[in-house]
């Protein structure tokens, strides 16, 4: 009886029983009328039809099997049954459970990820209605300009004039993330900071639980730096230990005072998924923390905010991105910067708006890792296949051993329906309980998982507790894998004739028709093996190609400390502190040597700029080149070599004719690789301003600047000292001799004398190299690790299924030794039985990893998806594994006596 | 599912049971006694234990369609009738009884 016909019993016992008494009763009377006729007296006809009917009770209770207390107690029997089973076997559960653990939890923690980025609305009002607006247009974008963000950014006056020109949107935020140092002096603390609109909770439907938002505040007000902080539930409850009367309270952000206006609810996290807010302030108060006094608001340069809106009803996403498309020249066209000149403006006027669904938010974090989480979770998909076929192919073994069992049972009068929910019941438990140990595997996957892409720049904070779509997502995996490896067995135990069963299925030839299931599943298990180890040695080979780039100088020892104060306005009490400081580090104990710098080296911050070659007299047009700061001795201490000309000295400052050391790769660029000390470049200037001309006083080794990948950065570095523009900040770049952490607590005991007010921070430039390849550190980890479990769960499968074969098949291997055969005949019978289907496995799988290849293409490093050496490198080292998995069952099979092998019989 | 062959003799009471519902029309379990009894000559007794969980069975299985009517002494029962799937049933276990019985007869014969 299907289980829905069962559940519907349960809402219709009641009747079902009355029913079955009406019936009873009726037949009851009919018996006593016969009776009477037959000429019995009523009172004997009564009794003689009560016994021969029996009891009404057991009459019930053979009709049990509809009523759901018998379907209950019935499947209590199949569980208690498949328990023993198990316990029966528990070698057998063990690997099963434990196959079926790393599978389902492999896949539950990426899905977790993923789910957290990816799949899950914002916890906002009406999240569907949220879009946000991108950089559209066929050609490229054009941003010249400073950029802030890691999303796609825009300028404060290219949102204000949408926002005003736009029909489509009912409101529109916009935010810029950022970060927020909170000690006043030492080591910085920072908090994740949020810049956004005052419309900002409006928007997204969010009210505070204490305190009040931002309304009531005005965007664009010149000052506002009495603005309140909006803090996140989560800082209030681990800075200020969730005390209300922390509103009202002040909070030092950067060195700068805020009044805390508000906390919000504790599910609400920013519009970034992935990415945490501590504090958010209004856009407004950017001037407080701007260098010139006046901040990004009236920089019409700074690509700085992200916006978010909420689409009109009636308008859909579609619609809104036509509509801002026709917009986009007017917007441009009313946003030029007057700093453009005439070419720059040309192109800028070209860019298009594009309007996408932000129903989940936006997510640098999703951008860069959503393609690679979509792979890896393809990945422990295929390796949870490989474990089914694993299990199914031990069941079908155990299926075969019980054959006897099970045909005595259909002989005596189960059903089939029966046995195979019996024989599923057992799947289901080990499934149940894969998926029991697999959910604990997966919190401590996805945590590990989340700790690997968190770094101190880019902190990520991923909800990784169970909620209802990882559970669904759990249990319907359970389901899936059991129906996988499970079903098979079961209606293939129970198809069996039992009157051959019964005879004994030791038969010669019996086997042959029967394996063919078990074979298929090997074949599958080594093509998908196949694919994942291709995957693997793909983006490990370009992980390790990557890293083996050639840097330019040696990151061993390495430390960079950026220095900030706050509070110290003239320019000159700075430099004074800054050339204090210098002299301090070079002199510390345990220092080989240090010198500042503008952009360490992947810091992930950079300068470009437009340059021309002394010979080129154009304009505009010039070739892009990096920049850089630096101070004397800077090149000894990354240790790359100058190779002509000099360093800078203590005669290089500002009113000093304007000098650079370039690198052999600026050389190539712009003077065709011939020496260029003592030639000048130009550096284009911004509009109504004069080229900027550099002489070329050194020529130095070529360096990497903040990315692996670009293959021979072209830089040109400037003197600290003729910076006009010094900041509140100084970094430098420190080689010691001792651990880096006693050169850490040295510095920092050294700040500390220097100025109370001095903040340090510290970064290790090793660890921001390998930082820098995160994806493909992720990639190549992961797809490792699961290639190598997924070729060793198909040798499994194969030693399993190719030791079965040879068991069944020891009456005929006897009947060979009879007639004759070697040893080495049956050796070769044996390792060609499984050669046929590792071969057939591996040429499948060859065609697979091709056509898989294009997904991989994107994350490869000079590689090629479907490099042939790492094609044939795959499939020969699975032929070898696959070779060893044979090795035993062939050898076992050859050294078979052939008398016992046949007394069997 | 298709039953398997192998239900035989369960499948015995479910064929007689759907021929009579065939041949005779809509009857109750009562009457479905009565007429295999006397049809057979009184050599197929149907036990009424288990008549009844089998009727119960086939009508879950849709062979056979219930409803309660009241007969002509006034008692209410519950009549049965054939379905199109349980014709369909039943041309297959006529078959497949035929084939026994035609082996059973066979052995009978030569052995």
């Amino acid at each position: 009886m299907p289980w829905h016909a069962r559940l519907r019993n349960l809402f219709r016992a009641e009747r079902l029983s009355e029913e079955l008494d009406g019936e009873l009763e009726f037949h009851l009377a009919e018996t006593v009328d016969r009776l009477i006729e037959e000429g019995l007296p009523e009172k004997e006809a009564w009794r003689q039809a009560r016994l021969r009917l029996g009891n009404y009770s057991i009459q019930k209770e053979r009709t049990r099997e509809m009523d759901v207390v018998g379907w209950l107690e019935t499947v209590r029997a199949d569980v208690a049954y498949g328990l023993r089973q198990l316990k029966l076997n528990p070698g057998f559960a063990a690997v099963a459970i434990l196959s079926l653990a790393l599978g389902i939890g492999a896949n539950t923690a990426i899905f977790q990820l993923l789910d957290a980025i990816r799949l899950r609305g914002l916890p906002v009002k009406d999240p569907s209605q949220l879009v946000t607006i991108v950089r559209g247009g066929n050609h490229d974008f054009f941003t010249a300009g400073g950029y802030y963000s890691r999303e796609q950014a825009f300028t404060y006056a290219q949102m204000q004039e949408l926002r005003k020109q736009q029909r489509a949107f009912s409101q529109m935020l916009t935010f810029w993330p950022t970060q927020f140092n909170l000690s006043a002096g030492g080591r910085s603390r920072y908090a994740e900071g949020l810049f956004v609109s005052t419309n900002f909770l409006d928007v997204l439907g969010i009210t505070p639980i204490a305190g009040r938002g931002f309304s009531g505040e005005k965007d664009d007000k010149a000052v506002c730096s009495s603005a309140p902080a909006l803090l996140s539930y989560g800082f209030w409850q681990r800075a200020l230990g969730g005390n209300l009367d922390a509103i009202g309270r002040t909070i030092n952000l950067d060195g700068h005072s805020f009044r805390i206006g508000g906390i919000t609810p504790a599910s609400f996290f920013g519009v970034e998924p992935g990415q945490r807010f501590d504090v958010a302030l209004p856009l407004c108060a950017d001037n407080v923390f701007a260098k010139d006094g006046k901040g990004r608001v009236f920089d019409r340069m700074a690509w700085w905010l992200t916006p978010i809106a909420r689409l009109k009803p009636g308008w859909s996403v579609e619609r809104a991105s036509k509509h801002l498309e026709n917009l986009s020249p007017t917007i441009f066209r009313d946003t030029v910067p007057a700093e453009y000149r005439p070419d720059f403006a040309k192109r800028y006027l070209k860019n298009k708006f594009k309007v996408i669904s932000a129903s989940a938010g936006v997510s640098a974090l999703r951008t860069e890792f959503e393609d690679p989480l979509w792979i890896l979770m393809a990945i422990t998909g295929a390796v949870l296949l490989i474990a089914c076929a694993n299990l199914a192919n031990l069941l079908l073994a155990r299926a075969s051993a019980r054959e006897r069992e099970i045909a005595v049972r259909q002989a005596v009068g189960a059903s089939r329906s029966r046995l195979v929910t019996q024989l599923l019941t057992e799947s289901l438990l080990l499934a149940a309980a894969g998926a029991t140990v697999g959910m604990c595997l997966a919190q401590v996957l996805s945590r590990a998982l989340v700790a690997f892409l968190n770094t101190a720049n880019d902190p990520i904070a991923v909800p990784t507790g169970l909620n209802w779509h990882v559970f669904g997502f759990l249990a319907g995996l359970a389901i899936v894998t059991c129906i996988l490896f499970g079903l098979a067995p079961a209606v293939r135990a129970s198809s069996g004739a039992p009157a051959a069963a019964m005879h004994g299925a030791r038969t010669s030839t019996a086997t042959r028709e029967r394996n063919g299931l078990r074979r298929v599943l090997v074949m599958a298990q080594v093509a998908l093996s196949l694919v994942l180890l291709v995957a693997a040695l793909l983006f490990s080979t370009s992980l390790q190609k990557l890293l083996a780039m050639n840097l330019g100088f040696d990151a061993r020892n390495l430390l960079v400390a950026s220095f900030t104060v706050n509070g110290l306005d003239s320019p000159e009490r700075k430099k004074v502190l800054f050339h204090d400081l210098d002299q301090r580090l070079d002199s510390l104990p345990g220092v080989i040597s240090a010198a500042p710098v503008r952009f360490s080296p992947f810091s992930g911050y950079g300068w470009n700029e437009n340059v021309h070659a002394d010979t080129d007299p154009a304009r505009t047009g010039g070739k892009q080149s990096w920049f850089n700061r630096t101070g004397p001795r800077y090149f000894a201490t990354i240790g790359t070599p100058l190779l002509a000309g000099r360093d800078f000295d203590r005669h290089d400052v500002l009113g000093s004719p304007k000098v650079a050391v370039v690198n052999q790769s600026f050389a190539k660029r712009f003077f065709a690789g011939k020496n260029p000390v003592g030639r000048t470049f130009r550096a284009e200037g911004l509009a109504g301003k004069p080229d900027d001309i550099y002489q070329i006083v050194g020529l130095v080794g070529t360096t990497k600047y903040n990315d692996l990948r670009e293959p021979e950065p072209s830089i040109a570095f400037f003197p600290m000292a003729q910076d006009d523009q010094p900041g509140n900040g100084r970094t430098f770049v420190i080689r010691g001799r001792g651990s880096l952490d006693s050169l850490e607590s040295a510095v920092q005991r050294e700040t500390r004398q220097v100025n109370s007010n001095l903040l340090v921070d510290f970064h290790v430039i090793a660890v921001q190299i390998r930082q820098s390849v995160l994806r493909e550190r992720l990639m190549a980890n992961l797809s490792l690790a699961f290639g190598i479990l997924a070729g060793c769960l198909s040798a499994l499968g194969l030693y399993g299924v190719m030791s079965y074969i040879v068991a069944r098949r020891r009456n005929e291997i006897g009947i060979r030794f009879a007639l004759g055969a070697t040893r080495g005949n049956v050796y070769r019978l044996v390792a060609q039985d499984a050669a046929i289907m590792v071969a057939a496995g591996l040429a499948v799988g060859v065609i697979a990893s091709l056509l898989l290849s294009r997904y991989a293409e994107s994350l490869l490093f000079e590689l090629k998806a479907k490099d042939p050496l790492i094609l044939i490198s795959a499939a020969v080292l699975l032929a070898i594994t696959a070779g060893i998995a044979t090795l035993l069952p062939a050898r076992r099979a050859a050294r078979l006596e052939p008398v016992t092998a046949l007394r069997e019989e | 599912m298709p039953r398997s062959r192998n239900d035989k003799l369960q499948g015995t009471l479910t064929m007689l049971v759907l021929r009579t519902l065939e041949a005779r029309g809509p009857m109750h379990g009562y009457g479905l006694c009565a007429h295999i009894h006397s049809v057979s000559d009184a050599v197929v007794q149907v036990e009424e234990g288990s008549l009844y969980p089998a009727l119960h069975r086939m009508e879950q299985d849709g062979w056979i369609s219930a409803s309660w009517e009241i007969t002509e002494k006034g008692r209410k029962a519950k009549i049965y009738a054939i379905t199109a799937r349980g014709r369909k049933q039943l041309a297959e276990e006529q078959e497949s009884w035929a084939r026994l019985t035609r082996g059973v007869a066979r052995v009978l014969r030569y052995s």
